[in-house]
């Protein structure tokens, strides 16, 4: 058996930083989360006005967000803030404002989209039933809408977490960051340590995403 | 005769700048069943929708038992609790079984007890069929039982007047029976009905008058077999010509 260079973990606190590491990734983004759910409910309702100027505005938004990389944005926010406007932004700061803008831009999106595909007809069986505007809301719209958001917005929060590892870049001691230097601290006792480490890492992100993952299929199954 | 229970006088509809009704009127009484036919665009359809107001009006009135049908309706909830419609595309809703369906009008606008409204969905689903459905999805039914239940949900509230707008255009033709035979059914019961369709030889057997629309007007308007047997416009032989085939034989 090849050596795996899983014994490194044991050593000292190495396993306890990598779940702290972790942590850290989880906190990332579930805080920018927590800003992106109602920012991005707002967002979707501004997409669906017929206004011609918000719909110009969001619209930019959501492309900004698109067509640029992360990292970018990252880069933008935690160097160039500094220099331009003098600000100290720490970089876990900097991670959870680029992720909440990119969040609500994706969140809004598909806010946007649930509330559009539900067919005129529906509006107008409801309706034609004498239910009134708020009553064709409460029991025919919204729980058809939820239905549709909530395994697109579960997603979003898989990609969220996946995405954090870009930080790194910007000097957040996060999962990856932390795997990295275990393996630079060990790199002559044990040079296989890359492996076994890189692979606990994977494990671990699998272990936060997967559930959340299952639960987004079986919701999208039972609500069909 | 019976009591007048809709009214149409001099219904005018314009979409933009196409008139689709011209000067529209109608009188349905208690238990009557009319149906409406014509070529597609005739305004049929439009028809339907203007006396459930889902669509507004530019001309004219409409009255249900005296009482005006409009969109400015202050009481238009209840005015529409009095008149049930079906979709050519049945419209149930996707997130409630099908008992849900049905009760969530009578008790959440009717304010009916749960279990009063229950009894009675389950009576009427029996007798369309579909008791064994009652749990159902509708993404778990065919096109007629999503029909059959639709009608069903709209005979719950207790309509006087029933509309149906082509019920059965969107169904496979096996499945068009089923449905057809709730509707005649009704009429055995003496439902009054507004019916849009294009099966011509159900609109002759359901209909106690027949109303021909072409281009936003009434063309022609009697009894079906009247209609049907010796139109008297040119436009209605025309019409009813296109659902006669012949073999044409060429000799050489």
């Amino acid at each position: 058996m090849p050596d795996l260079g899983l014994e490194v973990l044991l050593k000292g606190k190495n396993l306890a930083r990598i779940l702290a590491g972790l942590g850290v990734a989880l906190r990332i983004s579930l805080i920018s989360l927590a800003v992106s759910i109602p920012a991005g409910i707002l967002v979707g309702i501004l997409m669906t006005r017929r206004n011609v100027v918000i719909k110009a505005v969001t619209r930019c938004y959501l492309e900004i967000v698109r067509i640029m990389p992360q990292m970018v944005l990252l880069f933008l926010v935690y160097f160039g803030t500094t220099r331009v406007f003098g600000w100290n932004l720490s970089g876990e700061l900097s991670a959870v404002i680029v992720f909440s803008f990119w969040g609500a831009a994706e969140m809004g999106d598909l806010v946007r989209g649930a509330v559009t595909s539900i067919p005129a007809h529906q509006y107008e069986s409801a309706a034609a039933l004498g239910l009134t505007g708020i009553q064709t809301y409460r029991y025919i719209i919204l729980p058809q809408t939820v239905r549709r958001l909530i395994p697109l917005s579960i997603n979003l929060i898989t990609r969220m977490i996946k995405t954090t590892s870009l930080v790194l870049m910007i000097g957040v001691v996060e999962i990856l960051k932390v795997a990295q230097q275990i393996i630079e601290a060990n790199r002559m006792s044990s040079p296989n340590a890359a492996f076994g480490v890189y692979l606990t890492v994977f494990l671990l992100y699998f272990a936060a995403c997967w559930p959340i993952s299952m639960l987004a299929g079986y919701l999208e199954k039972r609500w069909r | 005769m019976s009591d007048v229970v809709l009214k149409i006088e001099h219904l005018v509809k314009r979409f933009d700048d196409q008139t689709v009704l011209k000067d529209i009127s109608l009188t349905v009484r208690e238990g009557e069943v009319i149906v409406v036919v014509g070529p597609s665009g005739c305004g049929k359809s439009t028809l339907l929708r203007c006396i459930n107001a889902l669509e507004e009006i530019q001309g004219g009135k409409i009255l249900l038992n005296g009482s005006s049908v409009s969109r400015e309706s202050r009481n238009l909830s209840e005015i529409r609790q009095k008149i049930g419609m079906v979709f050519q595309s049945y419209e149930l809703f996707p997130h409630l079984n099908v008992l849900d369906n049905i009760i969530l009008a009578p008790t959440k606008v009717q304010k009916r007890s749960r279990e009063e409204a229950k009894v009675e969905a389950l009576a009427l689903l029996s007798r369309v069929g579909l008791l064994e459905k009652a749990n159902s999805f509708p993404r778990q039914l065919s096109g007629g039982q999503k029909q059959r239940v639709a009608i069903v949900r709209a005979l719950c509230m207790h309509p006087e007047i029933m509309l149906f707008d082509e019920v059965t255009a969107a169904l496979d033709p096996e499945m068009v029976r089923e449905v057809l035979d709730v509707i005649l059914g009704l009429a055995g019961q003496g439902k009054t009905m507004i019916i849009v369709t294009h099966e011509m030889q159900f609109a002759r057997a359901v209909a106690d008058r027949v109303i021909f629309l072409d281009e936003g007007v009434i063309k022609e308007e009697g009894e079906p077999d009247q209609f049907f047997d010796h139109p008297k416009t040119e436009r209605a032989k025309e019409f009813l010509r296109t659902f006669t085939f012949e073999r044409k034989h060429t000799h050489s």
